[in-house]
């Protein structure tokens, strides 16, 4: 007999090990996130994937799926959370989606289509991230960055190169590089690297071929993201 | 200044877990973390730079901006700010004609405010190049102005500008029980390691933090878990704004809380402690490091302790660099190991996988000298003091709207009325029983008891008369929480800026009744979704103020709906420059 768990009701088997969402996944039941992506320990900052276990309220990527627990997701309460954090993370960064080149290819919006989220809600901050594009290469724009940490472990666990990391604290807090210019340039980041592609919405991108994709063909245009078999990793499919 | 950076490396082994000490010692030496200073200490510990600068850029005393040779960080308490910091700041900044947060031209002097510094019994206080100053009055710092603008170093000001006094009001079984070092520890080895824990078990112990975990339990379940080597962590980083109940301990029992950590070394079997003091603390270290070395010359500390074969213990201090977050026990441990203070994903507990991943047992400061003298003096003897679920007494941080503001020392159970009087409180309007992160509490509740099972306080009790706004209290707690949230979570990293910011335009008069609403949604995102106690609790004072004092909202709300976030005047400004218009056509009309 195989260990599961209830999600909204139906029965979800889950492996030793595995995190709630990452057996809701398996057996595609989609839970809306954004920080957690397969090939990587889930981390558990963004909090889209929070769930309601036994009436407590826990982030479903990093908490241990457990036999016989009843797990909420899809409630009106739960939706509105989720909305209310994607909303937080809209009016912290800029994100202005009909002149983004990753529209229709983002995460970030993706899930806020899932969401329904229509509005911002909140004042929206404006915050002044000057964007980076001394690499020959590869641009970083980081007002779309939403802090999910990916780029900083792609480059750590596979590139081995810790190219990018974290600075300042609380909504200060932002994405660095390894360079005591501050510049990507003067970093020993490629192209190729695991790093370049991981990005789920559209702070690192590659120069020299904007808007690749016509609408119609983009990877979120198909089907919406709940539909898709695999989590999106940035790579253009 | 000048920066021996080798010398520094050479006396922190080039150790990467004393990446935190490396960078205070840089920034006593040099001011500020370099650039290429940062380079040079990430290639010495082999580390990736930006991890070095990511810390550097995470804790509040530390950085990479130039500051002030001199630099002056008024404590922002609310409490403070009752005693009255601002106008005193606004003297300071006028002396020297700088604003908040600013460097002086000629680089002499910068001034900036920080989160409550643990002197709310003798504010106003201030942080002069990392040393406190407490009592501020127009005189003490028309003398500051006069020493800074003489340049002279700080470590030849007048000595009893720098001096802290402790107020011990009320003393009851922890601050009242005459000790003597070592007595514990031998009533603890007598009984042996097991029996230890059973006599904490009995006695009913539970955290003095704030979360009132057993202590039985947690040290249980370190000593059961696998692996040779185990940790002691002694949390002083008290950040709670209007505590400061730990720093007396430290000052007048710190030989009481080592006994307690080297009590709980013999119960799991640990080798190394470490006391984490906040960097707010540094007139401490001294007197610390004093009470350590004595301890090891009495056979206290260091190898065969007590002549015991195998038991072998001892402590170091590691001090903090300014973030409230690393109070919370796994963010401490980060901390410890060198690294920004992020609170864990949980689990694996601490017990199991703390320090280098190993077990390792954290305990308040408090919560040790309880154990200490319960080893000692017995379960039965804690147990007489306090209530069923709460057993023994609290020290209270009793500060604010009060004759006689200072440590106080009660039995578990005892009510807020009891409180107020024994310190003198006048005409109350509110009080905030555990700090922002704790109660707060209307005039209608004074006979509500401090305990577990009613209202636990982590140590502060902030008292606020009838005349004080609500509003402007919440309204700097929510920026508190704004400074120090780390940053790592969606909603926290958010929401309390969110927060501080629709609390700052209710205080303006430019709030709207959409922010009042608002502020009930981001604190309920925050309650549910935190990756931590801080961000969990960071919307209490507001979702306490909105359901108690819901007047002093609607007192300041602004007549419409929706206000413009912007102002419209404001932004034709350039445009007014441009033309160089300034007649009344080239504005928009006063609203009304």
């Amino acid at each position: 007999m195989t260990d599961a768990f209830s999600l909204d009701g139906y029965d979800v088997p889950f492996t030793g090990g595995q995190t709630i969402l990452q057996a809701a996944l398996a057996a595609r039941r989609y839970i809306p996130h954004l920080c957690y992506h397969p090939a990587f320990r889930p981390h558990g900052s963004c909090k889209v994937c929070t769930v309601k276990v036994n009436g407590r309220t826990v982030a479903s990527c990093t908490t241990p799926a457990r036999a016989g627990d009843e797990v909420e997701s899809e409630s009106p309460e739960i939706r509105d959370l989720r909305r209310n954090l994607v909303q937080f993370l809209f009016v912290e960064g800029n994100h202005f989606c009909p002149s983004c080149e990753q529209s229709g290819q983002c995460m970030l919006q993706a899930v806020a289509y899932d969401l329904g989220v229509t509005r911002l809600h909140y004042t929206q901050m404006f915050p002044d991230r000057p964007i980076d594009a001394s690499h020959p290469e590869v641009l970083l724009d980081f007002n779309r960055c939403i802090l999910c940490e990916l780029c900083v472990r792609a480059s750590a666990e596979v590139d081995g190169k810790s190219v990018f990391a974290l600075s300042g604290r609380g909504i200060r807090k932002h994405l660095i590089v390894n360079a005591e210019s501050g510049r990507l340039a003067d970093t020993n980041l490629a192209v190729t690297d695991a790093a370049v592609s991981v990005c789920p919405v559209g702070v690192i991108l590659r120069k020299r071929r904007g808007f690749a994709a016509p609408i119609g063909q983009r990877r979120y245009d198909p089907k919406p993201i709940r539909a898709m078999d695999e989590p999106a990793d940035g790579e253009e499919g | 200044m000048s920066l021996d950076l080798g010398a520094i490396l050479a006396k922190h082994g080039n150790d990467p877990t004393r990446l935190l000490q490396i960078l205070r010692d840089v920034h006593a030496a040099d001011g500020l973390a370099r650039p290429e200073t940062i380079t040079a200490i990430a290639r010495a510990l082999q580390l990736p730079r930006a991890r070095v600068e990511g810390v550097a850029g995470f804790y509040s005393f530390l950085g990479t901006e130039p500051r002030g040779r001199f630099r002056v960080l008024f404590s922002d308490n609310i409490v403070d700010r009752l005693q009255g910091s601002v106008e005193l700041r606004q003297r300071l900044l006028d002396a020297f004609q700088v604003g908040l947060g600013e460097v002086s031209r000629d680089g002499l002097v910068s001034i900036d405010v920080t989160s409550c510094t643990g002197l709310c019994d003798q504010g106003p206080a201030m942080l002069v190049n990392g040393r406190a100053i407490p009592r501020l009055t127009p005189a003490r710092i028309g003398a500051i102005s006069a020493l800074i603008r003489g340049r002279s170093p700080v470590e030849e000001w007048p000595e009893n500008m720098f001096r802290i006094d402790e107020h011990v009001l009320r003393r009851d079984l922890l601050l009242g029980t005459p000790f003597a070092p070592g007595e514990a520890l031998s009533a603890a080895i007598d009984r042996g390691a097991a029996r230890t824990i059973d006599e904490l078990k009995r006695a009913g112990l539970r955290g003095r933090g704030g979360a009132g975990f057993s202590t039985a339990t947690k040290w249980q379940a370190c000593r059961d878990a696998p692996g040779p080597q185990r940790f002691v962590v002694c949390n002083a980083d008290e950040g709670e704004p209007g505590t400061f109940k730990d720093r007396q301990l430290l000052a007048e029992h710190a030989d009481l809380v080592f006994e307690g950590m080297t009590v709980a070394a013999h119960a799991v079997g640990a080798q190394r402690g470490f006391l984490y003091l906040r960097a707010e603390y540094p007139f401490l270290l001294p007197h610390l490091e004093a009470a350590l070395e004595a301890r090891r010359r009495a056979g206290l500390l260091g190898g065969e302790i007590r002549g015991v074969r195998g038991f072998a213990f001892d402590i170091e201090i590691h001090v903090g660099a300014g973030a409230y977050v690393c109070g919370e026990e796994s963010a401490l441990i980060e901390s410890l190991e060198g690294k920004r203070g992020i609170p864990r994903n949980r689990p694996p507990y601490p017990v199991t996988h703390g320090y280098l991943q190993k077990p390792t047992v954290v305990n308040n400061v408090e919560t040790l000298a309880a154990a200490a003298l319960i080893a000692r003096h017995g379960a039965d003897w804690w147990r007489q003091r306090g209530t069923t679920q709460s057993s023994g007494t609290k020290l209270l941080s009793v500060s604010g709207d009060v004759a006689r503001p200072g440590v106080y020392e009660y039995p578990l159970g005892v009510t807020v009325q009891q409180v107020l009087d024994d310190s003198g409180a006048g005409d109350v309007g509110a009080v905030q029983v555990g700090g922002p992160s704790g109660v707060l509490l209307s005039r209608h509740e004074l006979g509500r008891r401090i305990a577990f099972e009613d209202v636990p306080s982590a140590g502060a009790f902030m008292v606020f008369d009838a005349s004080r706004d609500v509003l402007e209290i919440v309204d700097d707690f929510a920026h508190f929480f704004a400074h120090e949230s780390c940053g790592f979570c969606t909603p926290c990293r958010v929401g309390t800026t969110l927060m501080a910011q629709m609390t700052a335009r209710l205080v303006a008069g430019k709030g709207t009744r959409r922010d009042v609403k608002d502020l009930s949604r981001v604190a309920g995102a925050m309650k549910s979704a935190s990756h931590c106690g801080l961000g969990a609790t960071a919307g209490n004072p507001v979702l306490d103020a909105l359901e108690k004092f819901r007047p002093s909202f609607d007192r300041r709300v602004a007549s419409r709906e929706v206000l413009p976030t912007f102002d419209l005047d404001e932004a034709l400004a350039p445009a007014r420059e441009v033309t160089a218009r300034e007649d009344a056509g080239a504005h928009f009309p006063e609203e009304s």
